[in-house]
C-alpha cells in the first residue's frame, strides 16, 4: 500500500495515546457561556440579542456581516446576561455575548433544513450550511460557506477531507472519524454535493489506522466511490497545502488557495457539523475537544458546547495536575498559550493541552551555525535561517522576497533549531513589518 | 486547580464598540484565578533536545579515536601539542570574549574542538610555540573576528593552519616517522608522508600502514580507521553532511583515479588518494563543518566534488604533496556564492 506524504517536515513525539483509545463524552451542560461574535476570519457577526432576553440553544444570536462572515448561535438556553467585552483565548478582548443557564430545561430551537439531503438542491444546503453558521473546525476557522461557492473561473475536480491531526495530543479528530464515522461520510457527501464534485479523498495519517480501516469498510458497506488514503505520520501534514502537496503533489502557489490547484479541503469536524445541520438542522453551538496533556488528571475528548469557559472543561477532565505550568488553545506546536483559564472556547478550539514543563526553547539561545536543520524541515522550502536573520537585522524587504509571506507558521523550524532560535518568532515579527509597512503613493 | 471562582469581570459593561479596552492594572491582578500564573510562551511550545553544544562536544567526542592514535604513534610529542592548542584556543577564546564585554562562550564547545582540529592537523615534532600562536591565530583572526561562533567564513582550524603553513614552512614540513614505523629515519632527520613519498622519491606505502597510521603524517590524520570510526559516529547522529563527504571522497576517488589511469606509475591510484594525507580527515572532520559549509542540499553537493577536485588538482599538479587544507579553504571561500545560487524553490513560488 502506498504512503503518500509531502517533503520535508518533522516528527515530534505524537502523544496521543493518552486519548486516543477513550470515546468521546459528552460534558455536563455550562451554567454560563461566552460567545465571541468574531469566531472565525472575516468580519464579526452583528449581535440581534440584548440584555435580558431570553434565548434558545441553536437560536440566531448574531447575523452574519455580509458573506465574509459567519452566524453565530447561543449554545445554551437562558438570559443574556451582557454584551460586552471579555478575554478571548487570542489574547485580547472581543465583543462576547454572556449567556447565564436559566432555570427551566433546555430548549432547542432548530433551522429549517431539507426533509432529506440527497435530494435537495445544492444552493439549499448551501443556505443551511450559510445559516447554521459553520467554519473550518481544525483552527483556521475560514466560514465554509465561502469555501463552497468557489468563483466560477476556477474549476475545481477533487476533494478531501483532512484527518490528518498531525499535532501531538490532539484526538478529536481521530474519535470523530471512529465514533461517528457514519456522519462524517455524510458531511462529505452533501459538501461534494454542495460543489459538484464526484471525486472525494479522505487523507488520515497512519497512526490512526483504525479510523482508516473503520472508514473504508463503512464506504464499502455503503456502496460510494469515495477514496482513504493513508499518510506517513509527520507534522504539519495537516496544514491544507501540506496535505494537497501529499495526497496529490500540487503546490498552491504563493497567497494563493487551494481552489487555484482544483481542490476544497474541509476537515473532518466540519463534515460532521455539517451533516447535524444539514439532516438535523444543528446549528454549530457544540464541538469535539481534546482536553489532553501531561498537566491534564483524566485527559478525554469532551462533546462540549462553544462558549464553555476553558476552566470548565479541564475540571471536566479531572482539573489541572498540581505541577501544571502551560495551558494551550490547540497543540503544542501551534497552539496559544493562555494566562486565564476564564477564556471561552470558540468554534475553532480544537484541543486544550496542559503540560507540566516549559519547552527548553525558552533557556539559552546560541548563534546560528548554519546546520541547515530548518532547512530540511521547512514543509515550505523556505531558507528559515536566512529569513530569521534578515528580519533581525531590519530587512523584511529581503525576507519578503524569499517568501516570508509564504511561511505556515507551523513551527518545525523552531522545533529542530539546535541553537534554540526564535526563528518562527522573527518570521511573524517580519509579516508584522511586510503587513503594516507604510503604503507607497 | 483550585475551583475558578471569580469569572472575569469586564471592566464595565459595555455597549458592542470596536475599541480596545485596556485591562485596569487593579483588574490585571484578577486574571490569574490560579494559585500561580501560567506560564505565556509564543509557539511552538515543544522542540527536540539538540543543542549547539551538544553537537561541539560530539565532534569531539568523535575525535577520540584519532586522538588516541596520535598519542600512540607519536606519545609526548602529541600529547602536548594537543594541551597547547587546546588550552590556547581556550585562552584566547576568554580573552575576546573579555575584550569584547560579552558573556564567556567557551562552554559552547567550539573553541575547544577548533584547538583540537588544529592540533590534529600538524605534525608532531613542530614546536609548541608555533602550534600556539597558530591557535590563538585560528580563534582570533578565524573566529572572533567575524563574530564569533557562527559568522565566520573560513574553518577556523584549516585557517590556523594556514597561517603557521605561511609562518613556518619548513617546520609545517617536517615529519616525523612514529615510534612504531619499521623505516624510520632514512636519513635520520626528516621522515616523509605517504605522498611526499610518492610525488618527490617514487616510493608508495602499504595500505595495510595507511589504514592503521603506521606512517609519518599530522597527529591525527595517519590512521584511516580511527578517523572513520569517528566519522561514522557523526554521520550516524547526523551531525556530518553525508552529502559533503560521499561527495568529498566520491569525487577525490573519481577524478584521481581519472588522473590515475593517464599515469598510473607516476600518480597515486584512487585508493591511495582517499587513505593518505588529510582526505578523509578533511572529509569527514573539516568540510563537515556547518558554518563554512553550504546550507542547501544540491549546493553540499557541490561544495563536496569541488574539494575533491581541487585536492587532487593540488596534489598531482601543484608544488605541495598536499592539499586538503587548501581545497577546502578555497571552497569555504565560495560557500556563501553556492548558498545563493542553490537557494531552493519555496513551495507555491510563482
Amino acid at each position: 500500500m502506498k504512503l503518500f506524504t509531502f517533503k520535508k517536515g518533522i516528527h515530534p513525539k505524537d502523544q496521543k495515546k493518552q486519548t486516543s483509545g477513550k470515546a468521546i463524552e459528552v460534558a455536563p451542560l455550562p451554567k454560563e457561556v461566552f460567545i465571541p461574535l468574531n469566531q472565525h476570519i472575516g468580519k464579526p457577526a452583528i449581535p440581534v440579542v440584548k440584555k435580558k432576553d431570553v434565548v434558545k440553544t441553536g437560536q440566531l444570536i448574531a447575523k452574519a456581516d455580509g458573506r465574509f462572515s459567519a452566524n453565530i448561535h447561543a449554545s445554551l438556553s437562558g438570559t443574556v446576561k451582557n454584551v460586552g467585552l471579555f478575554m478571548h483565548p487570542m489574547g485580547s478582548r472581543v465583543p462576547m455575548v454572556h449567556i447565564v443557564a436559566g432555570e427551566f430545561e433546555e430548549e432547542w430551537q432548530l433551522l429549517p433544513h431539507p426533509e432529506d439531503w440527497k435530494t435537495a438542491s445544492p444552493e439549499e444546503l448551501l443556505e443551511v450550511v450559510f445559516q447554521a453558521g459553520i467554519v473550518g473546525l481544525g483552527g483556521a476557522s475560514f466560514p465554509t460557506h465561502i469555501k463552497l461557492a468557489p468563483p466560477a473561473d476556477k474549476p475545481l475536480d477533487v476533494f478531501l477531507l483532512n484527518g490528518c491531526e498531525c499535532e501531538p495530543y490532539l484526538t478529536c479528530d481521530h474519535r470523530m472519524m471512529l465514533d461517528r464515522a457514519d456522519e462524517v461520510l455524510d458531511g462529505m457527501l452533501i459538501l461534494m454535493k454542495i460543489l459538484g464534485l464526484k471525486r472525494g479523498i479522505i487523507g488520515v495519517e497512519n497512526n490512526k489506522l483504525d479510523a482508516v480501516l473503520l472508514l473504508r469498510e463503512r464506504i464499502k458497506q455503503r456502496g460510494e466511490t469515495l477514496e482513504v488514503v493513508k499518510l506517513k505520520t509527520k507534522y504539519p501534514q495537516g496544514a491544507e497545502k501540506m496535505l494537497i502537496s501529499a495526497v496529490l503533489g500540487r503546490h498552491v502557489p504563493e497567497g494563493g488557495y487551494p481552489l487555484d490547484v482544483g481542490c476544497v479541503v474541509n476537515n473532518v469536524g466540519t463534515a460532521l457539523a455539517i451533516a447535524e445541520a444539514v439532516t438535523q438542522g444543528k446549528p454549530l453551538v457544540e464541538r469535539v475537544v481534546t482536553v489532553a496533556g501531561s498537566g491534564i488528571e483524566d485527559p478525554k475528548n469532551l462533546l462540549i458546547r462553544v462558549g464553555e469557559t476553558f476552566g470548565n472543561a479541564i475540571l471536566a477532565s479531572g482539573g489541572l495536575t498540581p505541577d501544571a505550568l502551560q495551558v494551550y488553545m490547540g497543540g503544542p506546536m501551534m497552539g496559544m498559550a493562555q494566562f486565564d483559564l476564564q477564556v471561552p472556547l470558540v468554534k475553532g478550539t480544537s484541543g486544550v493541552v496542559a503540560v507540566n514543563h516549559v519547552a527548553e526553547q525558552h533557556n539559552k539561545i546560541y548563534p546560528c551555525i548554519r546546520c541547515n536543520a530548518c532547512v530540511s524541515a521547512c514543509p515550505v522550502h523556505l531558507l528559515p535561517n536566512r529569513l530569521f536573520r534578515f528580519t533581525e537585522k531590519g530587512m523584511p524587504q529581503e525576507a519578503h522576497s524569499r517568501g516570508l509571506m509564504s511561511c505556515v507558521e507551523c513551527g518545525a523550524c523552531v522545533f529542530v533549531c539546535p541553537s534554540s532560535i526564535p526563528i518562527l518568532q522573527w518570521i511573524r515579527v517580519g509579516k508584522f513589518k511586510i503587513n503594516n509597512q507604510p503604503k507607497e503613493a | 486547580m483550585p475551583e475558578p471562582s471569580n469569572p472575569l469581570e469586564p471592566g464595565s459593561p459595555e455597549e458592542v464598540k470596536p475599541k480596545v479596552v485596556k485591562p485596569k492594572k487593579d483588574k490585571r491582578e484578577k486574571l490569574f484565578t490560579q494559585e500561580f500564573p501560567l506560564v505565556l510562551t509564543a509557539s511552538p511550545h515543544d522542540m527536540n533536545v539538540a543543542s549547539t553544544p551538544k553537537i561541539m562536544w560530539s565532534v569531539t567526542a568523535a575525535l577520540v579515536p584519532s586522538v588516541a592514535m596520535g598519542l600512540y604513534y607519536f606519545r609526548w610529542q602529541a600529547l602536548w601539542l594537543v594541551l597547547v592548542c587546546v588550552g590556547c584556543a581556550l585562552l584566547s577564546e576568554a580573552a575576546v570574549n573579555g575584550l569584547r564585554k560579552l558573556p564567556f562562550t567557551i562552554g559552547d564547545g567550539s573553541a575547544a574542538l577548533t584547538g583540537l582540529l588544529l592540533a590534529l592537523t600538524l605534525p608532531p615534532g613542530l614546536s609548541l610555540v608555533s602550534a600556539g600562536l597558530g591557535s590563538v591565530f585560528a580563534i582570533v583572526i578565524g573566529k572572533q573576528i567575524f563574530g564569533g561562533l557562527g559568522y565566520n567564513i573560513f574553518n577556523p582550524a584549516l585557517l590556523g593552519r594556514a597561517f603557521l603553513q605561511a609562518s613556518f614552512p619548513v617546520a609545517l614540513t617536517t615529519w616525523v616517522f612514529p615510534h612504531t614505523a619499521k623505516y624510520a629515519g632514512i636519513d635520520g632527520l626528516g621522515a616523509a608522508t605517504p605522498l611526499g613519498l610518492l610525488k618527490f622519491e617514487q616510493t608508495s606505502t602499504s595500505y595495510l600502514d595507511l589504514l592503521v597510521g603506521n606512517i609519518g603524517g599530522s597527529v591525527g590524520e595517519t590512521s584511516a580507521l580511527a578517523i572513520l570510526a569517528g566519522g561514522i559516529f557523526l554521520l550516524i547522529k547526523r551531525y556530518a553532511d553525508w552529502r559533503i563527504v560521499v561527495s568529498f571522497l566520491g569525487s577525490t576517488a573519481a577524478f584521481g583515479g581519472l588522473v590515475w589511469l593517464f599515469n598510473p606509475t607516476g600518480y597515486p591510484d584512487p585508493l591511495f588518494h582517499l587513505l593518505s594525507g588529510g582526505a578523509l580527515f578533511g572529509a569527514f572532520f573539516m568540510a563537515t563543518d556547518m558554518v563554512t559549509s553550504p546550507v542547501n542540499p544540491i549546493g553540499s553537493w557541490i561544495f563536496g566534488c569541488g574539494c575533491g577536485v581541487l585536492l587532487v588538482v593540488i596534489r598531482v599538479f601543484g608544488g605541495l604533496p598536499e592539499g586538503v587544507m587548501y581545497s577546502i579553504l578555497l571552497m569555504n571561500g565560495v560557500t556563501p556564492l553556492i548558498n545563493r545560487y542553490t537557494r531552493p524553490k519555496y513551495m507555491g513560488e510563482l
